[in-house]
């Protein structure tokens, strides 16, 4: 049983609004994309392609990712916290979390500015 | 700090069997799912991409990856995953701004929820395949 006096230190709240804020984006961003592909002539390497190497386009799905990674962290974070009660199992499940994360993006950026 | 302790002693009935999950509260769970199995396949997502934008050569390895029937269900539940978490995810967006939180408009809101996914998905994945 948890026994703890009512505070208002507000944690969380800045994590709250910060997935707000990227699902926001995220949906836009979704919606930019769909009217992208639907312009392409055709699908193929150079008309794909051709799409990302614009530079506000590679820029807002730069964005994109970086949201989905931010997002995903919050997110998957408060299902863990939910799920797993082990404090040293809980940890070492963040950890995973956020390192495949940071990897992503970094994986993500090499994708988007190689072309 | 205050000494006001939160919780009281009360009695306890989680027969999960038996509690009827209503419709809200399925959108919901299903959001967490959707969510959850779209982190879980990211590196796959991301391999796609890549993939698709490396060279013309690599763009032949994506196209032959996702022609495959068992790469092509996994999109189509990852479509679906998408939907339903854009979906749900705009619902619970105007939720938290006090939109539609009355019984009835969230019950509503939530089946819109469930219909228009599934309906995206089909519309979407009959186009790309
Ligand atoms: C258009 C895109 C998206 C929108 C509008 C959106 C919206 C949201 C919102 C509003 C929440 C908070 C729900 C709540 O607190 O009850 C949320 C949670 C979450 N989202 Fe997203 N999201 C999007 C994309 C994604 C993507 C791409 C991923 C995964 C890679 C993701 C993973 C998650 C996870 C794991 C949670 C936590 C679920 C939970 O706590 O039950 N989301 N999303």
């Amino acid at each position: 049983m948890v026994n703890r006096p009512i505070v208002g230190a507000h944690y969380g709240l800045k994590d709250w609004i910060a997935q707000r804020g990227t699902a926001v984006y995220m949906a836009l961003y979704t919606l930019i994309f769909a009217v992208c592909t639907l312009a392409l002539p055709e699908f193929s390497y150079s008309a794909w392609s051709g799409l990302f190497s614009n530079g506000l386009f590679k820029f807002l799905s730069f964005l994109f990712f970086l949201s989905v990674f931010y997002h995903a962290w919050i997110g998957v974070r408060d299902i863990w916290m939910d799920y797993v009660k082990p404090t040293g199992v809980r940890l070492a499940l963040h950890l995973v979390t956020l390192f495949l994360l940071v990897g992503y993006a970094g994986w993500a950026a090499q994708i988007l500015w190689r072309l | 700090m205050s000494e006001v302790t939160v919780r009281k002693q009360r009695p306890k009935h989680l027969a999960i069997n038996e509690i009827r999950l209503p419709l809200p509260g399925f959108v919901s769970i299903l959001h967490r799912v959707s969510g959850a199995g779209l982190f879980l396949m990211l590196p796959f997502l991301l391999y796609l991409l890549d993939r698709s934008l490396g060279s013309p050569e690599s763009f032949e390895v994506f196209s032959a990856v996702v022609s495959h029937p068992l790469a092509k269900l996994l999109l189509l539940g990852l479509l679906w995953a998408y939907m339903h978490h854009f979906c749900a995810g705009i619902r619970f967006l105007l939720l938290d701004m006090h939109k539609g939180v009355e019984l009835q408009a969230a019950r509503n809101s939530a089946r819109i929820v469930l219909i228009v996914s599934l309906v995206l998905t089909v519309i979407i994945g009959v186009k790309l395949w």
